[in-house]
C-alpha cells in the first residue's frame, strides 16, 4: 500500500512541536518515544503498519483545539483515532503525522430519557452507551460487531452500521448533534437535541467522512425503548439463489425483521466444527430475528416460516426460548472466530442489491477457483451488505497480494452488480485506490471540494478515502 | 427552460449567464424572482424493486406517479412526506426531486426517520453544469462523503437533483389512533414522552391544543397493533381519557396543519427539543398551535410579520418561516440564522458547488 512520502521538514520540526503541545497538554498526555508510539502503529487493519511521530491523548474538546491549532500552524498532518478498530485502515498513522486519540475522553454527559437522548464524549464505547441507559430499558441501537471495544468517535466517522440496523438504521440515522474541532481549533457545534438540524445538513455530511472534515469530541445521540423480546427463526436450504429469494419475499410481505443473517456452505461448516451450534449441512443458511412479545414473536415467525415453507428448505427451526436463540446465534456470531482457526483471512465489505445476490456468490466462487483461495460468506442479507471472508496464508509469500487481487475483484463486482464497495466499515486506506471503479473523477471532485471547505491544507487524515492520485495536487498545495 | 434528459439539464445549465430558481412542482412556497428552471419534464421511474424495498424516479416524477407505484406493491414512502398545497394553497403537482431537496416529512418522522434517511442515492448538476453521482442504491453504504445527506434538504443551493434513489417500505396491515384528552401543553408532551419511550412502537404523536387531546399512532399487523394499542392505553391511563377515533384524515390534516389553511397569519415551524416546547410556545404568543414529533415540532400560526425569533430567544433549535407575505419573509429570512462558523461553511460550500451563484439566490442565508 502505497503511503505519501514524510515531510523531512515535518520531521526534523519534532521537538519543537513537542515543546509547543507540552504547553497545553500535562506530560502523561503526549507520547514520543518510538517504543511507546508503536503502540499506535495500526488499527486492526493489520497488515499496515507505520508508528506516528507523536500521540497525543487529550481530555477535553478544548484540549482537542489547543493541539489542533498548533498542528495547524505547523502544517503538521493529524491522524484522529478512536479505538483502533477500523478493519480498513482509517487510523494509520503516516510517519510525520500526529495520532490524536480521544479514548481518555469517555464521560456521559446527559441523559435525557424523556427526550430520548444521551449525550456522550466521543472516545466511549458502543457498548457503553447502551450500558449507560440499560437500566431503564433503553438502548442505542447501532451495533458494529466491535461494539465492545469501538468509540463513538470511529462510529462517526465510518458511519457504523451492525446486524440490527435494517430495522434501526446506521450510526447517520441516530446521530442528532455534535461537537467537532475544525483543524484550525474551531469549535462548533451542529444539530442538538432536537431531531432536524437547521440549515444544510452538515451532520450527514461529517458522519461517515472518516475523520477528513474534523475531530468530533462529543455526541448527541438517539436512545430507544427495547423491545419486550426477540427470537429468530434458523432455515437451511439447498441453493444459494432460493435463499435469496426467500429473503425477498420475507420482505415483500411486509414484516420488517431486526436482522436477516446469511451463512454459505463454508462458512456453515467452519462455524459448527468451532461452536458445534447444531447447524445442518447445506448450501445456504438465513437466521431471521423478529422482536415484540411473545405473541408478536409468534404470529410473525409464523407468517416468515409460512413463506420459507414455500421454497423448500431443508431444515426449519424456530426458537422457543432464549436458550434456543442463544445457540442458533452461538454459530453466526463464531463466525470470524471459526474462519480464523482454518487460516488468516480478509474481511470484505461490499454491499449489492439482494437481487444480484446468486448471480455475485456464483461469480465469486468462479473467482475463488481462479486464485486458489478459499472464501466464506456470511453477510447481512436484508440489506445485501456482504462480508466475504478470504482464506489465505500470510507466511506464504505472494498469498497476501493474491488475496488483495481476488479482494479487489469482488468489490469491483459488487459495484458492477449495482452494488458499493463498503457498506459499514469505510474506505480508509485498504479500499481507497478502488474509489474510481464507483465514482467517476468528477464525482470525486465533489467529494473533495468538501474536504477543501472544512480542511483546506488537507492536513486531517491524509492519504484516506480517495485515490493518492487524485488527491495529489490538494495535499501538495 | 423545461429539460426533459439530465444530458440537457447540464447543457442548460452550462449555458446559463444569470440564476434561476429551480421548479419541481411548485408547491413548497420557496421559488424566487429568478427565471424558472423547470424540472417537471425530467419524469419516469427507472427503477422499482419491491423485494429491495428500492425505487430510483427522475427527480421530475411526480409524487402522485411515485405513490401510485408503490401502492400497487402494499408499499409507501414512509418518511410520510406534507402536501404544502393544502397550507400555502399553491397549485402543481408536487415532485419526488422537491420532497427530497426540503427534506419534507410529516408526523411518522419522530419513528421512521426523515426523508433524508430514507435517501440511498442523488444524481445532480452542479453550477458548472457537471453531472456529479453521490451513494447508489442499496441501503447501506459508507464509500465516500455522504453527499446524499448534504443534498437532501439543500432547497437547490448546492445543485439541481436529476435523479434520487429511495428505500421504500410496506405498508401497514392496520392503523389505530389513540385519544388521550389533556389540558396543557407541558402534559401533553410529558404523555407523549412516554409513549415513544414505550416498546409499542408509537409511529406518531401529536397534541392539538383547541381540540385538547394528544394523538397517538400504531401502524402494523392487525393483532400486533390491537395488541399493542391495548397495552399503551393501559400505560396512558394515569393521563387522561382515552378513546380510539376513526378518522381517516387525521393524522393527514396533521401531517399538513390543515387547522391552519384557511386563518389568516403567518406560519411558523420550530424544531426543537421535545421538552422545551411548552415553554417555546408559551413565549410565542401565536394565535394557533399545532405540537407534532412528541413535542420536537411546532407548527405556530402568529400575526402577520411577528418575529417569532425574536420572541423565542436562543433556544436548542431552529425556527423556519413556513408561509408569510413577501415583505415579512424578505425582512425576517424563510431560515434560521446560523451562528456564524457554520453559515461561513455553509456559504463556503455553496460557493464550491455553485461558483456562479446560480442556483437559488436569496434561499437559505
Amino acid at each position: 500500500m502505497e503511503m505519501p512520502a514524510p515531510d523531512p521538514k515535518i520531521l526534523e520540526r519534532k521537538p519543537h512541536l513537542l515543546a509547543r503541545l507540552r504547553t497545553v497538554l500535562p506530560e502523561d498526555a503526549l507520547i514520543h518515544d518510538i517504543s511507546e508510539t508503536r503502540a499506535y502503529e495500526c488499527d486492526a487493519l493489520t497488515a499496515y503498519r507505520c508508528p506516528p511521530m507523536v500521540a497525543v491523548l487529550p481530555a477535553s474538546t478544548q484540549e482537542v483545539s489547543d493541539v489542533l491549532r498548533i498542528c495547524h500552524e505547523e502544517g503538521v498532518p493529524v491522524v484522529p483515532r478512536g479505538s483502533g478498530t477500523s478493519l480498513a485502515g482509517g487510523a494509520l498513522p503516516t510517519e510525520d503525522s500526529v495520532i490524536l486519540g480521544v479514548a481518555r475522553m469517555n464521560d456521559v454527559l446527559e441523559t435525557d430519557y424523556d427526550n430520548r437522548i444521551i449525550r456522550v464524549q466521543t472516545g466511549r464505547t458502543n457498548l457503553s452507551v447502551s450500558g449507560a441507559v440499560e437500566e431503564r430499558d433503553f438502548f442505542y441501537a447501532p451495533d458494529p460487531s466491535s461494539q465492545l471495544a469501538c468509540a463513538i468517535a470511529g462510529n462517526i466517522a465510518m458511519n457504523s452500521g451492525g446486524a440490527h440496523c435494517l430495522k434501526y438504521g446506521v450510526t447517520t440515522n441516530n446521530l442528532l448533534g455534535v461537537t467537532m474541532v475544525m483543524m484550525d481549533g474551531t469549535v462548533v457545534e451542529i444539530g442538538g437535541a432536537h431531531l432536524d438540524a437547521g440549515g444544510l445538513d452538515l451532520l450527514g455530511v461529517i458522519c461517515g467522512s472518516e475523520g477528513q472534515l474534523g475531530v468530533v469530541t462529543e455526541a448527541t445521540l438517539r436512545i430507544l425503548r427495547k423491545p419486550e423480546g426477540a427470537r429468530p427463526v434458523l432455515i437451511g436450504f439447498d441453493d444459494n439463489a432460493v435463499a435469496g429469494e426467500c429473503v425477498s419475499d420475507i420482505i415483500k410481505s411486509g414484516i420488517l425483521p431486526v436482522a436477516i443473517e446469511f451463512m454459505d456452505r463454508l462458512c456453515i461448516e467452519a462455524c459448527e466444527n468451532f461452536a458445534h451450534a447444531g447447524y445442518p449441512k447445506c448450501e445456504a443458511l438465513l437466521i431471521v430475528e423478529v422482536e415484540g412479545s411473545e405473541a408478536e414473536i409468534d404470529s410473525q415467525l409464523g407468517k416468515i416460516i409460512e413463506i420459507a415453507k414455500r421454497h423448500n428448505p431443508v431444515e426449519l427451526r424456530e426458537s422457543g426460548s432464549a436458550e434456543e436463540s442463544a445457540k442458533i446465534w452461538l454459530g453466526r456470531k463464531s463466525a470470524f472466530g471459526a474462519m480464523g482457526q482454518l487460516n488468516d483471512y480478509m474481511c470484505l465489505d461490499g454491499t449489492i442489491p439482494v437481487s444480484e445476490l446468486s448471480m455475485v456468490l456464483r461469480r465469486i466462487g468462479e473467482l475463488s477457483k481462479e486464485y486458489g483461495l478459499p472464501v466464506g460468506n456470511v453477510f447481512h442479507a436484508g440489506d445485501g451488505n456482504m462480508h466475504p471472508l478470504i482464506l489465505f496464508d500470510a507466511n506464504k509469500p505472494g498469498d497476501l497480494e493474491k488475496c488483495e487481487a481476488f479482494g479487489a475483484d469482488i468489490l469491483r463486482l459488487c459495484v458492477d452488480a449495482g452494488g458499493c464497495l463498503t457498506g459499514e466499515h469505510g474506505v480508509g486506506i485498504e479500499k481507497r485506490d478502488l474509489m474510481l471503479h464507483q465514482y467517476n473523477p468528477q464525482d470525486l471532485e465533489a467529494q473533495m471540494a468538501v474536504k477543501d471547505v472544512f480542511d483546506p491544507q488537507w492536513l486531517l487524515n491524509p492519504a484516506k478515502v480517495f485515490p493518492l492520485g487524485s488527491s495529489a495536487p490538494r495535499r501538495s498545495a | 427552460m423545461t429539460p426533459e434528459s439530465e444530458t440537457e439539464l447540464a447543457q442548460i445549465v452550462a449555458g446559463l449567464n444569470g440564476p434561476v430558481c429551480i421548479i419541481g412542482g411548485g408547491t413548497r412556497g420557496a421559488a424566487g424572482s429568478a427565471p424558472a428552471l423547470d424540472m417537471s419534464r425530467l419524469t419516469g421511474i427507472h427503477l422499482y424493486e419491491p423485494g429491495a424495498l428500492t425505487l430510483v424516479a427522475a427527480a421530475g416524477t411526480s409524487l402522485a406517479e411515485v405513490d401510485a407505484a408503490l401502492d400497487a406493491e402494499g408499499q409507501r414512502l414512509a418518511f410520510e412526506p406534507m402536501d404544502h398545497r393544502v397550507l400555502l394553497g399553491t397549485r402543481g403537482a408536487p415532485t419526488i426531486g422537491g420532497v427530497v431537496a426540503a427534506n419534507i416529512s410529516g408526523p411518522r418522522r419522530v419513528q421512521a426517520g426523515a426523508c433524508r434517511d430514507f435517501l440511498l442515492g442523488v444524481r445532480f448538476v452542479d453550477g458548472n453544469g457537471t453531472v456529479i453521482k453521490n451513494g447508489g442504491r442499496v441501503m447501506k453504504n459508507v464509500t465516500g462523503y455522504d453527499l446524499v445527506k448534504l443534498m437532501a434538504g439543500s432547497w437547490g443551493t448546492l445543485g439541481v437533483l436529476s435523479e434520487v434513489s429511495l428505500k421504500v417500505l410496506p405498508k401497514p396491515e392496520a392503523i389505530q389512533t389513540l385519544a388521550i384528552a389533556v389540558p396543557d401543553a407541558a402534559r401533553a408532551v410529558g404523555l407523549m414522552s412516554d409513549a415513544l419511550g414505550s416498546p409499542f412502537e408509537v409511529s406518531g404523536a401529536a397534541y392539538d391544543p383547541e381540540r385538547g387531546q394528544v394523538f397517538a399512532r400504531i401502524e402494523g399487523f392487525a393483532d400486533s397493533v390491537s395488541y399493542r394499542a391495548d397495552r399503551l392505553s393501559e400505560l396512558l391511563a394515569r393521563w387522561g381519557d382515552i378513546t380510539r377515533p376513526e378518522a381517516p384524515d387525521l393524522w393527514s390534516d396533521i401531517r399538513d396543519v390543515r387547522g391552519f389553511a384557511d386563518r389568516a397569519g403567518d406560519v411558523w415551524r420550530i424544531s426543537c427539543r421535545p421538552s422545551d416546547a411548552p415553554g417555546l410556545a408559551q413565549k410565542a404568543g401565536a394565535d394557533a398551535l399545532l405540537f407534532d414529533w412528541g413535542g420536537g415540532l411546532i407548527w405556530a400560526l402568529m400575526s402577520e410579520g411577528s418575529d417569532l425569533r425574536a420572541r423565542l430567544g436562543g433556544f436548542d433549535g431552529h425556527a423556519t418561516l413556513v408561509r408569510s407575505n413577501q415583505a415579512t419573509r424578505a425582512q425576517l429570512g424563510m431560515f434560521h440564522p446560523q451562528p456564524a462558523p457554520l453559515a461561513a461553511i455553509q456559504q463556503a460550500l455553496r460557493t464550491r458547488f455553485d461558483p456562479q451563484g446560480r442556483f437559488n439566490p436569496g434561499l437559505m442565508g
